[in-house]
């Protein structure tokens, strides 16, 4: 009971934190204005590119932008901590660890997925893109898994958070990785052999994939194998992630390191 | 007062560089965007563009290198308790602020080497330019603009709490309306307007035209124009801000 505890309150506590108690000055302009322009600069240089259309860009953007609420507020759950000199007294508390972490990446998850939604619906209006009606649930279901996947991602940065000093950093430069690699404004087809491969094993392409295909007019079945693979993705860095902060974790109390890179 | 702007600058260019945020701002972010550019470009019906694409990115940096350090420049002397003694220096606080959003332009700098460089190496961009002295007069006019903008930058941010997240707003639609990466005619009619009293859109005309061919005077003057404009509301807004802080001793408080 006193994990699930930890896991609900523990999680929420840290998000609302994390947006210095949810400022509005925040969040509205990084989170919901700052994707539709995202959206809009790729859709003009495609548009000038004669490269694909502008749903292909649209869908794109508006699913990888959930990297920016996924990387940096993982990130920042160890970062943070250790900003306001708290990370010490979360570590000495006889809390589980998994429900500690991962519930603090439950309201990462849904937050991701509202600013792909809101994204979406928003740039895709602004733009004027047709999706039908029968594919919101499932691209909801896509989005949501792709969000996911992103921040079990975000897990593992966090686990470097404990090692590495610039943390907004690193969050940029895989947030910069995510969107030449993802398949989000230029077709993974395009992209050299290599790219190709790295491009198979990180968050959002199989998510974008899928949500496109739901878009021209896939069905649930046709783009389940897809959003399989995103959720499985996820799982995998999740774990990896998990390991890197019990590991950085241990080797912190062994050196007396915690408190700083 | 050419000492202290020189020094000044000189001082905040060598800060600036040892910031590894700034760094990859300046560098990283730029090749990033110029990447996709190069693929996009490369792969649609229209290719050829590759130095359009490689400039445009560069330009992309220095205008986040200026917006972001433009928008902290007041901040970190807050953080770093300099504020006060900055204020309260014989020197005028406009002429010790200016060196800094200068110097965050010139940071720029470094994202038209790294495009240029990554574009020639990895996609084979022509780094043959139309003309190259006016390319190298252009390219520090529109530094020198961008900074004066940051000037005006800073002196608004100081009302606005969460300057950082308002500059995460102002990067992607300066990026767009200025025609870094899109030509302004693909953009609806009334976008033009707009670009035309923003520093960037005149210095990429420059740029561009000195680069790749066609009149560069007119982005050069306009840039000169805009600069001493932007100067001017900066000191309108520097004086203000110092006076009402003064006033209200509220310098120090976030």
């Amino acid at each position: 009971m006193n994990s699930v505890r930890v896991f609900f309150i523990g999680g929420l506590t840290s998000y609302r934190a994390l947006f210095g108690w949810l400022s509005p000055w925040v969040f509205v302009p990084s989170l919901l204005v700052a994707p539709i322009f995202q959206i809009l600069l790729f859709v003009y240089i495609g548009r000038s590119a004669q490269l694909e259309s502008d749903e292909f860009y649209v869908i794109g953007n508006a699913i990888q932008y959930a990297a920016v609420p996924c990387l940096f507020a993982m990130t920042h759950l160890v970062a943070g901590e250790r900003f306001q000199q708290t990370l010490g007294y979360i570590l000495i508390t006889p809390a589980k660890r998994l429900p500690l972490f991962v519930g603090r990446a439950l309201p990462v998850v849904t937050n991701g997925f509202f600013v792909s939604a809101f994204a979406l619906l928003v740039g895709g209006a602004v733009v004027g893109i047709d999706v039908p009606t029968s594919a919101w649930a499932p691209i909801a279901l896509a989005a949501a898994v792709s969000a996911f996947a992103c921040t079990g991602l975000g897990l593992v940065t966090a686990g470097l958070g404990l090692v590495v000093r610039e943390t907004s950093v690193l969050a940029n430069i895989i947030f910069g990785l995510l969107l030449v690699f993802s398949g989000s404004n230029v077709p993974i087809e395009h992209l050299p052999r290599w790219m190709q491969v790295v491009s198979a094993g990180i968050p959002f392409t199989h998510g974008i994939a899928a949500v496109r295909g739901l878009a021209d007019g896939d069905g649930l079945a046709d783009a389940w194998g897809l959003i399989g693979t995103e959720a499985l993705i996820g799982v995998v860095y999740g774990t990896i992630g998990y390991a890197l902060i019990r590991g950085a974790e241990f080797l912190g109390r062994r050196h007396a390191t915690l408190d700083r890179a | 007062m050419a000492r202290l702007l020189a020094i000044g600058w000189l001082f905040h260019l060598k800060n600036l560089t040892n910031s590894l945020f700034f760094v990859l701002i300046s560098v990283l972010q730029p090749i990033i965007f110029a990447t996709i550019a190069f693929f996009m470009f490369r792969s649609g019906d229209r290719p050829g563009g590759l130095l359009y694409a490689a400039l445009g990115a560069g330009l992309m940096g220095i205008w986040s290198s200026t917006l972001f350090g433009s928008g902290g420049a007041i901040q970190w002397q807050r953080w770093q308790g300099t504020l006060e003694v900055i204020v309260a220096a014989p020197a005028r606080f406009l002429w010790v602020m200016l060196p800094l959003t200068v110097s965050t332009a010139s940071i720029g700098l470094y994202s038209i080497v790294a495009t240029l460089f990554w574009g020639r190496v990895f996609f084979g961009v022509p780094l043959s330019f139309e003309h190259p002295w006016l390319f190298a007069l252009a390219l520090p006019i529109t530094v020198l603009s961008l900074g004066l903008l940051g000037l005006v930058l800073a002196s608004t941010f100081v009302l606005y709490r969460q300057a950082s997240a308002f500059s995460n707003l102002l990067e992607y639609p300066i990026w767009l309306v200025t025609g870094l990466l899109v030509p302004l005619s693909l953009l609806p009619g009334w976008v033009e307007p707009l670009s035309w009293v923003l520093a960037p859109t005149w210095g990429m005309e420059a740029v561009r035209n000195a680069a790749l061919g066609g009149e560069v005077w007119p982005g050069i003057g306009m840039c000169v124009l805009l600069g001493a404009i932007y100067l001017a509301l900066g000191a309108v807004f520097m004086n203000n801000f110092e006076r009402l802080a003064r006033q209200r001793a509220t310098l120090s408080l976030t």
